[in-house]
């Protein structure tokens, strides 16, 4: 079993993300993996485990990038790859894609590629359906439970939240799946995982090593914009017993015509 | 032929989502700034139903594939076929609702179609003859704009961001049926069939929401069965506290939510959380009981029209975002809640 698992790296989500004179800032909130790529990871090391073979983690972003890559390493990722690279600044989704594509391509002999469902930033959640299409491998998106994954037979059997509840999907691999919180909670590094990652060789990969020009975004954003402050006035609803406060408030809801 | 702006209609077997009909209803909107009126393409392998509601809903047009090998949902049918439709037509735009389905089926379109992806979009603009969209990133800390130059310019809807138009039985479009070119061979998956989730109001659409949190475990006038272990008796417990906040959400024909705290516990299935790694919601009325309002169950609700929120914690942080709050325990007030609006709405 061989196996890709893509990350990246985002400010923590209890950041306070603003709009400074016109940029983007958290101030001193630390970057971290991006929470559900942790569970692409923990679901590409677990399968590593049952099925043997190996995972390499590859994340686009610049130097700092090597942290959520040595995170993925402590968690028993077998090696981990950089993708940095001047031309990548913004890179939007599609472009993102392509590279992830062609560094799957280059890895080589890939059975599946593990993706989170969407990264905490950009809140897009596109990528891993559009590095399935270049590929031409099945797009399992939103998987709570492999059932099966045979290498040998070249096949997965997984289970998608869905809507209508979980969708049962027989694909063939190479795929490409991404996964929500259900696939389950990712470990913590061991103090062994973080030494390894500590000392792990992370090469860097150019656009040029993946036989790529530089892209040429086709979305771009012209603007960020700090969410207009709601002006909220809160209402405490008092009462003698928790009927006179329930009628009451009650009332109030009415009162708003919300229903 | 087709139009401008076109909208996907997603549908689960021939029942269409009711943020379809809203991001047509959105498609009108743009469609009067671009001109020509609005193209539903509808796909799957028996929705006549479905291409009459989107007349009614305000389609112009509807292009109807039809064919057997779209019976179940795969992601590769359905983008090839809306990127065969697209290629043939050129529309300047096709928004979709931001369904699973919709979601996914733009992501592959747009590859094929070499086109940009803008997801939940909670604004449309029409600059210089393309679409300026408004969306959150950041879990809605922040709002980017954005644009694509490539065309069509592929948008997905938040859920409740554009009002569904009403439906007008009266109303009459042309209906098309196009011939796409699929081959089951071609296709790498196979549906092997659903576990249904359980019946109830789906989160994503609903217009009212009654959530729980870590508090429904704590009623401490409960006695649990015998035999249980700690673990398990919280978890009895915490399943008579959402039982009881169920109750208030059937009278109010409500989904039921949960916290990532409460989810985490045990106390109900992930399918039910709100919050920035589960659902996001906007409902008419969020009614938070025993949730302390974390920053990330916030990214999930914090567009909801009102919120109320009922905890015992005055401190709790949900009060800042509540129009009404109630300070007390949510195990006596919620059942009254639920006999106050059973009189008042005659349930």
């Amino acid at each position: 079993m061989k196996s890709v698992v893509c990350v990246k790296l985002v400010p923590s989500s209890d950041a306070k993300v603003v709009v400074e004179d016109g940029q983007v800032t958290w101030g001193d909130a630390p970057q971290v993996i991006n929470p559900w790529d942790e569970y692409a990871v923990e679901t590409a090391v677990r399968q590593q485990e049952t099925l043997g073979g190996d995972v390499t983690v590859v994340s686009i972003g610049g130097e700092n990038a090597r942290d959520a890559l040595k995170h993925a390493l402590a968690m028993g990722c077998t090696q981990a790859i950089l993708i940095a690279d001047p031309a990548l600044a913004g890179a939007d989704s599609l472009s993102t894609a392509r590279v992830l594509a062609a560094a799957i391509r280059k890895v080589g002999d890939v059975d599946a590629a593990f993706f989170g469902r969407q990264a905490i930033d950009g809140d897009v959640g596109v990528t891993a359906a559009q590095t399935a299409r270049l590929l031409g491998w099945p797009s399992l998106t939103l998987v709570s439970t492999i059932s099966q994954l045979d290498p040998g037979a070249k096949m997965i059997r997984v289970e998608r939240s869905v809507e209508e509840g979980r969708q049962i999907v027989e694909g063939k691999l190479p795929a490409v799946v991404s996964v929500v919180k259900d696939i389950g909670e990712p470990r913590y590094p061991s103090f062994m995982g973080i030494r390894k990652a500590s000392k792990a060789d992370i090469p860097t990969w150019r656009l040029s090593d993946l036989g790529l020009q530089a892209p040429e975004p086709l979305v771009t954003w012209p603007e960020m914009i700090n969410p207009p402050k709601r002006e909220i006035l809160t209402e405490i609803i008092t009462g003698n017993s928790p009927q006179e406060i329930a009628e009451k408030l009650v009332d109030r809801i009415l009162e708003e015509k919300v229903l | 032929m087709a139009d401008k702006v076109w909208v996907y209609i997603d549908h689960s077997d021939g029942k269409a989502y009711p943020s379809s009909w809203e991001a047509l209803g959105a498609g009108l909107i743009l469609a009067e700034d671009l001109g020509g009126g609005v193209t539903a393409v509808v796909a799957g392998a028996k929705v006549k139903d479905v291409a009459e509601q989107a007349i009614q809903h305000g389609a112009d047009e509807v292009l109807v594939a039809e064919d057997a090998l779209l019976a179940d949902y795969r992601a590769e049918a359905y983008a090839s076929t809306l990127s065969q439709l697209a290629k043939q037509n050129q529309p300047e735009a096709i928004l979709f609702p931001t369904t699973t389905r919709g979601r996914e089926i733009a992501a592959m379109a747009a590859v094929d179609l070499n086109a940009g992806v803008m997801p939940d979009a909670v604004g449309l603009e029409v600059k210089n003859g393309g679409v300026e969209v408004t969306r959150p990133v950041y879990a809605g800390k922040l709002l980017s704009k954005a644009v694509s130059k490539a065309r069509p310019q592929m948008i997905t809807l938040r859920v409740r961001a554009y009002a569904a138009p009403e439906p007008d039985a009266s109303r009459s479009g042309k209906i098309t049926p196009v011939s796409i070119s699929l081959n089951e061979a071609e296709l790498p998956t196979k549906v092997i069939g659903y576990n249904q989730a359980e019946a109830g109001v789906s989160l994503t659409d609903a217009g009212v929401i009654v959530s729980g949190g870590r508090g429904v475990s704590n009623n401490p006038s409960l006695t649990p069965p015998a035999g249980m272990d700690e673990k398990q008796a919280e978890i009895w417990r915490a399943q008579q506290g959402f039982k009881m906040i169920g109750e208030l959400a059937e009278v109010l024909g409500a989904a039921v939510g949960a916290s990532r705290a409460a989810v985490d516990a045990g106390y109900i299935p992930y399918e039910h959380q709100v919050g920035q790694t589960g659902k996001v919601v906007a409902p008419n009325l969020y009614i938070a009981c025993g949730i302390s309002g974390a920053i990330q169950h916030q990214a999930g609700m914090r567009t909801s029209k009102m919120i109320v929120a009922i905890n015992k914690d005055p401190e709790a942080p949900v009060f800042k975002m509540a129009r009404f709050g109630v300070v007390g325990d949510l195990h006596t007030i919620v059942p009254a809640l639920t006999e106050a609006f059973r009189k008042r709405l005659g349930r």
